[in-house]
């Protein structure tokens, strides 16, 4: 039997019982709202399944009866004696069908259209009309013989126990290979065991005949296993108390038995823990084909990427959360993804994608479904909440767009203009909402409309197991999970991999880049440990973009742990996730990189041109582009290195010739003075023979700097790590060739050999009045960002800076206005022509702005596909003049 | 709280209490709120916790706080030589074991004996305690325990 039918059938056999007694309830209470919601959900449930799973007969039914809940719960229809019965009548129909199923895998063939007018009849608000005898006495008698065979108590008690439980590994290949997964589909078998005494059911019969396997799975009790699983972590203790008692003896006679002992128990551990571990994967199986469904049904065309299905989770968890998945990826589907047309018509891939994505983050598993469609309408979702009552116009006009999205998890709230099979009935998202704080989740939910929507669940661990690294710092020790442990680097006192400082913020080197350091002992105000020196380690990690590495003292092992709530009077701490006993009973705590992140704020850099930061203005991490770089020698310390692009030429002039005007250095050069700058103070200056001068021009101005040698041009991809306080004249470091290097900032000999350069036309003619033009930089370099933003600040400019064009996008989605927007071209993820296509899009805020293309190639084609992308102009990258050129005419013109 | 203990005062009943040292003082715990004493524990530190959390520790599998009342109580901190004890108590649905220097014996107290704390004692001290009760050779200070664990949830006024 296909799994879906024989899920579904244990679900509903479960829902159905709950069913009957609810609605006798509510006959007794017909004003209880709780319970009118309940039944209501649950016959919508069966309804959403029976259209997914083809059952046309059971789908009219339930939804019918559906109907008149809905009534019931608007408070539009009363509950009367009549109703009810046709209710209970409508199920009984809806039970016998099911049983139908599940003898033949196919539905009966039946005509309800009797019992569906007379469900139709109480819903337009008429009297129940009496059944004609025949045609309901007969099914209500088999129903209720059927019934009795069905009362699946033990469905009912005990949730299932897959058999791939034991294989952690399988869920992928479940559906490949079809035959050692087979068992796992068969819980409906497990009923005979548990309770022998009751009639097998007719599935179960069927099933096993089939599968002779099926009694490989069994139902067992969660709580059993949560009692099994603490046992078993007391006998973990025990032994391990008892193996370290025998290392102290010899030769004792309880050797070989405790050994013995010590395998068992491990297996015993290892199993109990992985009967409660299932990967999501498992939850999501069924999602591909809802969606395809939905896709066929509603004429869409969605793409469902699932990521990380793999990730474990507990099973009750798991359990717990399938049914609110299910919920919002229907949902993403249904409502979110528009039909091809509306796509295409807004610019976007004719595809929809759904894209579900689940990973462990500090102790917690998130999942995120997010959908390229069309996000929420707020408009219409202000409307609705005045309508039902949910808020006061008042209130929201007063409220955030962010603030009113969050009507959508108020109860019985639906925007869809439609009710459709589908959904729409507003049983959704206060549902998942509350299922999911049932677990000690949270759900947030951003959209932007006409973008996409985006949902994160957040759910804890509590019970799930983790493998940690096992670390010490001061003589504590601590848990880092392994899953955000990127390497283990040993740190030495000379070589490749030691520690190395810029303005007292250790970093080191690795590899290609430099890796910001956090020391664990510092950041937790732990004593120093004193003694011998010890060869401390750095457990490189990942949060989110950001890479960094913490430094510990000891790295022992990688431990499988149970990770278990810290205290309630410890929740205030951040930098822990949870804490867990070891092997060997002591208490340790698990630490949460992401809190470590944000203990030590933003590692990478942050950017604060004109003084502001910008949410979601970020630190970049790589910058894959090769920029040639000019290696100069000048002064003590390491070389230096400057964009080669920047030079304008590279002299030796006599040292003879240099000449005194004032305090500075000149030569004639072309006809003019030139001044030279020396790079810094300590450099030693020749006496005799040629100075190598690099000379920077601009416009009619140059400039040269006193460097003592050039020593190579390389071409690398660089990293600018800038440094956080403002080191003269640099602008940051990169490794480069394997050394750490400054890299100097051009801008500031220029501003010392002329202190008008790049004020030399800030005499206001291109500033609006009192207040400066406002210009968003967009580069994903942030050497460029660095070199650009302080020269257009110099000019008069408020310049403010982000890495990306989404980064841009969340800005003009916050409202921000700029008078002109400057932007690259060559990107990660958004490229310049995607960014200027959304920037001049009919719906952005931004569609007048100004915007500027900045790309170091600049051919016809370049410049014809900038222009038709919605680029204003397009200026070479190292162009500055044009660029200030381009600038000051806009100004000028406005 | 004033009024009931009239009333049992009144009606002159018997209350138990685990009567605990610690820096020479003798305080007194409600019987009923004990789970468990024990001996010499390790105790993991919890870096960046307030001082009065010594640490976590593990007792059969779960993780209980363990609370030094000595900072609380003005008191000068153990000195190492002096052995630990540690009274479980468990309080919304969490286990902490406050730490003690020694654990007597199990009082069963008349209510008549049992006084206000003064209002003239440290006002550290009367947040801490219920009451006293007035022992032959020395007064037992009744601790409020769930009062005191709660006050573990504000501020961090001594940090």
């Amino acid at each position: 039997m296909d799994d879906l039918i024989q899920e579904f059938l244990a679900e509903t056999t479960e829902s159905l019982n709950a069913l009957d007694s609810d609605i006798v309830k509510l006959e007794q209470n017909p004003d209880d709202k709780d319970l009118i919601g309940r039944i209501f959900r649950l016959v919508h449930t069966i309804k959403g399944t029976c259209g997914f799973l083809g059952l046309p007969r059971l789908e009219a039914v339930a939804h019918h009866s559906e109907n008149i809940m809905g009534r019931y719960r608007d408070g539009s229809l009363q509950v009367t004696v009549d109703s009810v019965s046709l209710i209970l009548e409508a199920f009984d129909c809806i039970k016998e069908i099911v049983a139908g199923i599940a003898e033949t895998e196919k539905e009966p063939e039946g005509d309800d259209s009797d019992l569906i007018a007379r469900l139709d009849a109480v819903f337009e608000g008429k009297d129940a009309p009496s059944a004609p005898k025949a045609a309901t006495s007969e099914p209500k008698e088999k129903a209720k013989a059927e019934k009795k065979e069905f009362v699946p108590t033990p469905e009912q008690l005990f949730e299932p126990v897959k058999a791939e439980g034991y294989s952690p590994a399988a869920p992928a290949s479940e559906e490949k290979t079809a035959a050692p997964a087979k068992p796992a589909a068969k819980p409906a078998t497990a009923a005979k065991p548990v309770a022998p005494a009751e009639t097998a059911h007719p599935a179960a019969n069927t099933a096993t005949s089939a599968t002779p396997a099926g009694e490989s799975s069994l139902r067992v009790n969660v709580e059993v296993l949560e009692n099994l699983m603490t046992m078993v972590s007391e006998l973990v203790l025990t032994r391990n108390q008892l193996l370290q008692i025998l290392r102290t003896q010899n030769d004792s006679p309880f050797t070989p038995p405790l050994q013995r002992l010590s395998h068992v128990v491990s297996d015993l551990q290892e199993g109990v823990m992985q009967t409660r571990m299932q990967p999501i994967g498992n939850a999501w199986s069924k999602l591909t084909r809802i969606i395809r469904d939905i896709s066929v049904e509603l004429g869409k065309k969605i793409n469902l990427d699932m990521r990380g299905s793999e990730t474990e989770l507990d099973r009750q968890v798991l359990e717990l959360i399938k049914d609110p998945l299910t919920h919002m990826v229907r949902n993403s589907g249904d409502h979110g993804i528009e039909p091809p047309a509306e796509r295409l018509a807004a610019g976007k891939p004719e595809e929809g994608t759904i894209l579900l994505n689940a990973f462990h983050e500090g102790g917690h598993i998130v999942i995120e479904i997010s959908d390229d469609g069309r996000g929420l309408n707020t408009d219409r979702i202000r409307k609705k909440a005045v309508e039902k009552g949910v808020a006061t116009e008042e209130q929201v006009k007063n409220m955030t767009e962010q603030q009113i999205q969050q009507f959508i998890f108020a109860a019985g709230f639906s925007t869809a203009e439609k009710i459709t099979s589908v959904s729409g009935r507003g049983v959704g998202m206060d549902v998942v909402r509350t299922n999911i704080e049932k677990i000690g989740g949270t759900i947030e939910m951003k959209s932007v409309e006409g973008k996409g929507t985006t949902f994160t669940i957040k759910i804890p661990l509590t019970l799930a197991i983790v493998s940690a690294l096992i670390v010490e710092a001061s003589g504590e020790r601590f848990a880092i999970p392994q899953i955000s442990v990127q390497e283990l680097v040993r740190l030495s006192k000379t070589g490749e991999n030691k520690l190395e400082e810029i303005h007292g913020t250790p970093v080191m080197r690795l590899r290609d880049r430099l890796l910001p350091l956090v020391s664990l002992t510092k950041i937790l105000k732990l004593e120093e440990a004193q003694g011998q020196r010890i060869n401390k380690q750095v457990i490189v990690v990942e949060v989110g973009a950001q890479t960094f590495g913490i430094i510990v003292d000891r790295v022992f092992d990688t431990e499988e742990i149970v990770v278990k709530p810290v205290s309630p009077v410890l929740k205030n701490i951040r930098l822990f996730s949870g804490n867990t006993i070891l092997g060997d009973g002591s208490v340790i705590m698990i630490l949460d990189p992401n809190g470590i992140a944000n203990a030590v704020g933003k590692i990478a850099d942050v950017h604060k041109e004109s003084g502001k930061t910008h949410e979601g203005v970020r630190a970049v991490s790589d910058n894959e582009r090769k920029t040639s770089l000019l290696i100069f020698k000048a002064g003590p310390g390491a070389p230096r290195a400057v964009p080669l692009s920047l030079v304008s030429r590279l002299e030796d002039f006599e040292v003879d010739k240099i000449e005194i005007s004032g305090q500075q250095k000149v030569i004639q050069y072309r006809g003019a003075l030139m001044p030279l700058i020396p790079f810094n103070d300590k450099m030693i200056l020749k006496e005799k023979g040629s100075q190598p001068v690099l000379v920077f021009s601009d416009r009619d101005r140059s400039m040269g700097l006193m460097v003592d040698s050039i020593v190579d041009i390389v071409e690398e991809r660089i990293n600018v790590q800038i440094t956080s306080e403002n080191k003269f004249g640099m602008l940051g470091s990169a490794i480069i060739h394997g050394q750490a290097m400054d890299v100097i900032d051009v801008g500031h000999f220029l501003s010392i050999a002329h202190n008008d350069w790049f004020g030399a036309k800030s005499d206001g003619q291109f500033q609006k009045k009192g207040k400066p033009m406002k210009i968003l930089l967009v580069d994903d370099s942030p050497f460029f960002r660095n070199m650009l933003s302080p020269m257009l600040s110099i000019a008069g400019y408020d310049v403010v800076s982000t890495q990306s064009g989404f980064d841009a996008m969340d800005l003009c989605n916050a409202g921000e206005h700029f008078d002109l927007i400057i932007s690259d071209i060559e990107m990660p993820g958004m490229n310049g022509y995607e960014f200027a296509q959304r920037v001049k899009s009919s719906d952005s805020k931004w569609r007048n702005t100004p915007l500027f293309a900045l790309s170091s190639h600049a051919t016809a084609q370049d410049l014809d596909r900038g222009k038709a992308a919605g680029f204003n102009d397009y200026i070479a990258k190292f162009d500055r003049e044009a660029l200030l050129r381009s600038i000051a005419s806009l100004g000028e013109a406005a | 709280m004033t009024k009931t203990d009239k009333e049992s005062t009144a009606n002159g009943g018997n209350k138990e209490f685990l009567t605990a040292t610690i820096a020479g003082q003798t305080f007194g715990i409600p019987v009923l709120q004990v789970q468990d004493v024990l001996g010499e524990q390790k105790v993991t530190r919890v870096p960046l916790a307030r001082k009065e959390i010594a640490g976590s520790l593990n007792l059969r599998g779960r993780v209980v706080t363990a609370i030094n009342l000595r900072h609380k109580l003005g008191m000068p901190e153990k000195p190492a030589e002096l052995k630990t004890m540690y009274i479980v108590v468990e309080h919304k649905g969490e286990l902490y074991s406050l730490i003690v220097d020694s654990v007597g014996e199990v009082l069963s107290l008349p209510d008549k004996d049992f006084e206000k704390t003064p209002a003239t004692l440290e006002a550290s001290w009367r947040a801490l305690a219920i009451g006293i009760y007035r022992l032959k050779e020395q007064l037992l200070v009744i601790l409020d325990v769930p009062g005191m664990l709660e006050g573990l949830f504000t501020k961090d006024d001594a940090a």
